[in-house]
């Protein structure tokens, strides 16, 4: 193993289909036309100097250090900002080259610390490096004269890096990726001249509009941005790329270690999901890998109030298998079931669904994807045939008009939102659809043409309104839906959009949004070029979330939208797996692949590889299994990486269930809130301790490569298949690999996919099989999976959740950029530091009329439970909505949440909790009696020492 | 489970395929209510038909149920 160092060509790379060849220093290149003469040095195996250059940003030419000599011109241009021509000739290594560089290298390090033994780039300093390739050996200039050493105080601020303007050459690398990668422009060079320095916006970066995606410090040349852990650990030896498991875009990343040990997560520029960028989560929010609180032993207890007793592996495997088989013979094959985790690998996920069906007999098996994205799969499996998003990231550079519905991107999946705003710069129009002004309505050289600013609960009269104004101002590309979707469906939907009560006009009492405004969305969508919806739980999350999300299927075939690059229905996927825990057959309905377990032949197909009798009939989802063990009749549940006591809805009722269980097995890294009803824990392992895939919200199945050995002893996979032999059900794998290849044997849309293909091709999406052996990034190109395309009839209802004297505000929930769902992860690194409560946004107007100042302590209820936390007041929020996160166990903003749910999928309608807001001073009851539960249900016994 | 629940989400679904004809909204209910509820939901679903004819059953929910209800008795005796 070696660290991997991608390739920098100093500049970007040019798509063209016209060639050209040029001669550099004596050899004939040939690249793209647009191609600088320094990436084509490149590509031919030469090394230009080069300070302000690196690939990742826009030419600068500022650095006068990557000079050349070109046969026929004047002068020695930047190689960086000249283009290559035909027949040009470039020499870059000359005498009068060598030179000037030395002479520029001068100039640099004269106003250098020269502290490279003690700085922390050593080793890694590309003003190091250079002063090397030009063969420096003295500076002449008088070091006594004026410079920067002391300019400027170091600031610390940042949790994760360090900014030194000592150490600053001013190559505007870090604001240019700010500018360009990110898209935040935090970073600006305040001064002039001689005094000019990088500048967080004249504050400190922890105090600035700094998003700490990282990018500045990844394009830093020097050590003037650096991290904190590579400050303290030294420079990496060796590295392993891996993808990050956070969030749904997937990010590449390399994990650079000493040993054992991670130093730093670098973006890797070859991924395909990220092209190097990350985001604050996925760089630098890693160390609850390694933190103090992560459990390494198994441990068993007979009842919840019990302390926790560590005990062998054997011990705890033989105990929880017991317990299983004594519950199935006590009160049926039908009362156990497991719940898989979209934060484990598909191969784990698999083994876990394969455990249940074949292990437990039966098909009680669901996944967290039921509480966020599984209308998704109803609602796009009903209308196209797939339940999964049509397109890949890259689509977005062809996108004209961007429709973003219940969709937060730059705070939920903010590598992608960087890819999103760039493309707005670059002219894509835009339409959001959320009740909160979320920042790409008004952010940093993006505007929205359009915000829809509906009330939440109302996205279906909104869909139904665009669809009417599509359908009434003739705007239907009459032609693809002839040749592309079901006549009779598609006549049916358009007489039933084009009704009045559908309009614009009659639906703007739900919606509270004028109808001149929808009417000039719905004409720019329909006519702005190719468009494109991105959305998410937002759209889901409802009581009619499969509803919507067949109302923007509906539009998109409507108008064409659907088959190319720059088109699509696009799902920003929560979690780093959701797509593939659903794909995997999580479902308790489902084998992987979406195939029903009553299709005989599907069921037949998986009987004959399993060597058992599958059940036909569907088991329980969430929902259903907590109601059926408060009812009884579901009384043991193994639970892989999912924290239902904190993140469904309700949790009232999810504690409950827990209760009534005879027995609780959770398998997790940490002691979660679901572990406080629990009998059983086995230690889990992070995603640096395991080999195996994540798929993304693109379909991209991506390598997750073992950086370090699990702490408990065990990666995932390998426990639950210790949890199926014990219960008597063998399995027998040696590898993942082997896993995956039972999933491609038995799954068509997998039917090509391997560890050996997927490390081929970088990264796979699916399907991938024999009719598209190296992916496909684009659905439903030449036809949709099921055929046609099927129209489906969309009426609004409004969800039985509703407003009144005693709860007249609206709660929505979500979750912000620092922090990360439940915050087990997140809560355990420095992102504190932006977030260290749950807070409740609500609009200035509604603060004033309860008295409510910025800080001020309120009471949060609604019909089923209330809570307590601290009021900020933000007109990021209508009158009469307000907002808060999930991410703090102490807040227990589901403890407000109603059971409403997802008509087709009982996915839960977080977004719409009617609810009142007060002054308060004291903590809610439930915060009150769920701090002294934790307390009595989180010991662990203490050990005798021998 | 509560029958209650089980009535609201029945409903829910025949909510949604009531914007079709009469026909089409109780299959779409009973197929959906057949794939996806686990036999233990659609027996208490069943149950609650047998001791109250349904009460609290939209009509297009009603119908659905009163299929259900006879294709698995069916499928029970013919097993």
């Amino acid at each position: 193993m070696s660290l991997i160092k991608e390739t920098d060509f100093g500049t970007p790379a040019r798509e063209s289909d016209v060639t050209v060849t040029l001669t550099i220093d004596g050899m004939a290149v040939t690249v793209p036309a647009g191609t600088s003469v320094m990436a084509a040095a490149m590509q031919a195996g030469t090394k230009i100097p080069k300070l302000c250059a690196t690939d990742m940003l826009e030419p600068f030419g500022s650095c006068r250090l990557c000079l050349v000599e070109i046969d026929g011109r004047r002068g020695t241009p930047a190689s960086c900002t000249t283009l290559v021509e035909a027949g040009m000739v470039v020499h870059t290594q000359t005498e009068r080259l060598a030179k000037l560089r030395k002479g520029v290298m001068e100039l640099y390090i004269s106003d250098h610390p020269l502290d490279c033994l003690t700085c922390a780039a050593n080793g890694d300093c590309e003003l190091q490096d250079m002063a090397g390739a030009v063969g420096l050996r003295e500076v002449r200039y008088d070091k006594g004269g004026e410079n920067h050493f002391d300019c400027a105080e170091r600031d610390q601020s940042n949790p994760y890096f360090d900014y030194d303007p000592a150490k600053c050459i001013v190559c505007n690398r870090c604001v240019r990726a700010c500018e360009e990668v990110q898209g935040t422009f935090a970073l600006t060079i305040l001064g002039r001249g001689f005094d000019s320095r990088v500048s967080p916006g004249g504050t400190d970066f922890l105090s600035s509009e700094c998003v700490s995606c990282g990018a500045c410090v990844q394009a830093c040349p020097t050590a003037t941005l650096v991290e904190k852990s590579v400050v303290a650990m030294g420079q990496p030896e060796h590295s392993k790329v891996t993808t990050c498991a956070y969030c749904g875009v997937g990010c590449s990343f390399k994990a650079e270690m000493q040993g054992d040990r991670l130093v730093r997560m670098v973006p890797y520029k070859d991924g395909k999901a990220n092209e190097g960028h990350s985001c604050v989560k996925g760089r630098f929010a890693y160390g609850y890998a390694t933190h103090k609180d992560r459990i390494t032993s198994p441990m068993i207890r007979e009842r919840i109030t019990d302390p926790w007793r560590e005990v062998s592996w054997d011990e705890a495997i033989a105990h929880a298998a017991s317990e299983i088989k004594r519950i199935q013979a006590k009160y049926g094959r039908e009362s156990v079931g497991a719940i898989t985790s979209s934060r484990c690998t598909n191969e784990e996920v698999f083994l876990v669904q394969k455990l249940v069906r074949a292990g437990f007999g039966n098909n009680n098996v669901d996944t967290c994807a039921r509480v966020c994205h599984s209308p998704t799969g109803y609602g796009l499996k009903t209308t196209f045939g797939t339940s999964a998003g049509t397109q890949d990231f890259d689509s977005v550079e062809d996108v004209d008009v961007m429709v973003v519905i219940g969709a937060n991107p730059t705070d939920a999946h903010p590598v992608f939102a960087s890819r999103m705003k760039r493309r707005l710069r670059e002219g894509a129009r835009l339409i959001v659809v959320d009740p909160r002004r979320i920042e790409l309505v008004k952010t940093a050289h993006v505007a929205a043409d359009h915000h829809l600013q509906l009330l939440p609960g109302t996205n279906v009269a909104m869909i139904n309104a665009i669809a009417h104004t599509i359908v009434t101002e003739g705007l239907v590309n009459e032609a693809y839906v002839a040749e592309r979707c079901e006549p009779e469906d598609f006549k049916r939907w358009r007489d039933f959009v084009s009704q009045p009560e559908n309009s614009p006009e009659a639906t703007e009492k739900y919606t509270g949004v004028p109808a001149a405004e929808v009417r000039a969305a719905a004409r720019l969508y329909a006519t702005g070029g190719n468009a494109a919806i991105y959305y998410g739980l937002g759209v889901t999350e409802h009581s009619q979330g499969s509803t919507m999300v067949m109302g923007m299927a509906n539009i998109a075939m409507a108008t064409g939208n659907i088959g190319r690059r720059g088109v699509g229905v696009n799902p920003l996927r929560g979690q780093n797996n959701v797509q593939g825990s659903c794909d995997m057959g999580s479902f308790p309905h489902e084998f992987s692949g979406y195939r029903h377990v009553s299709d005989d032949t599907v069921r037949h197909l998986f009987e004959g590889a399993w060597g058992v009798t599958l059940d036909a009939e569907p088991g329980l989802r969430i929902p259903n299994m907590l109601d059926s063990a408060v009812e009884g009749s579901f009384k043991g549940i193994y639970i892989q990486g999912e924290d239902i006591a904190q993140s469904d809805p309700n949790i009232k009722h999810v504690t409950d269930g827990l209760k009534a269980m005879e027995c609780v097995v959770v398998h997790d890294i940490f002691l979660n809130e679901t572990a406080n009803f629990a009998h059983v824990f086995l230690p889990g392992a992070s995603f640096l301790e395991k080999d195996g895939t994540f798929t993304n919200a693109e379909r991209r199945i991506s390598m997750v490569n073992k950086a370090m050995p699990p702490l408990a002893g065990y990666a995932d996979w390998e426990v639950t298949m210790m949890l199926s032999n014990a219960l008597g059900y063998r399995m027998d794998y040696k590898h993942p690999s082997e896993i995956m290849d039972e999933i491609a044997r038995l799954t068509p849309t997998f039917k090509g996919v391997s560890f050996d293909r997927i490390r081929e091709l970088g990264s796979v999406q699916w399907p991938c099989n024999d009719a598209a052996p190296e992916g496909t990034p684009i659905m439903h190109e030449k036809g949709f999976v099921r055929g046609k395309g099927k129209f489906m009839i969309t009426a609004f209802v409004p969800t039985d959740e509703r407003t009144g004297p005693r709860f007249p505000l609206i709660l929505t929930t979500g979750r912000i950029l620092s922090q990360y769902n439940v915050g087990a992860q997140t809560r355990r690194t420095e992102n504190g530091a932006w977030h260290p409560e749950d807070v409740l946004e609500i609009h200035p107007h509604d603060a004033e009329n309860r008295g409510i100042r910025e800080g001020d302590l309120v009471s949060l209820a609604s019909r089923v439970g209330d809570t307590t936390l601290r009021a900020r007041i933000s007109e990021r929020m209508q009158p009469g909505v307000v907002y808060t996160t999930f991410h703090h166990v102490g807040t227990g903003a589901n403890v407000v949440t109603t059971e409403y749910s997802d008509w087709a999928t009982n996915c839960p309608e977080y977004k719409v909790t009617a609810v009142e807001v007060r002054l308060s001073n004291q903590q809610s009851e439930w915060q009150r009696s769920y701090e002294e539960l934790r307390e009595a249900t989180r010991k662990i016994a203490t050990t005798a020492a021998e | 489970m509560t029958t209650q629940r089980l009535v609201h989400m029945a409903n829910q679904v025949a909510g949604f395929f009531s914007s079709y004809s009469e026909g089409e909204a109780i299959d779409g209910t009973f197929t959906h209510l057949r794939s996806f509820w686990d036999p233990r939901m659609r027996r208490e679903i069943e149950a609650h038909l047998a001791k109250t004819g349904g009460a609290g059953l939209t009509p297009i929910a009603l119908a659905a149920v009163k299929r259900l209800a006879e294709k698995d008795t069916a499928a029970q005796k013919s097993a």
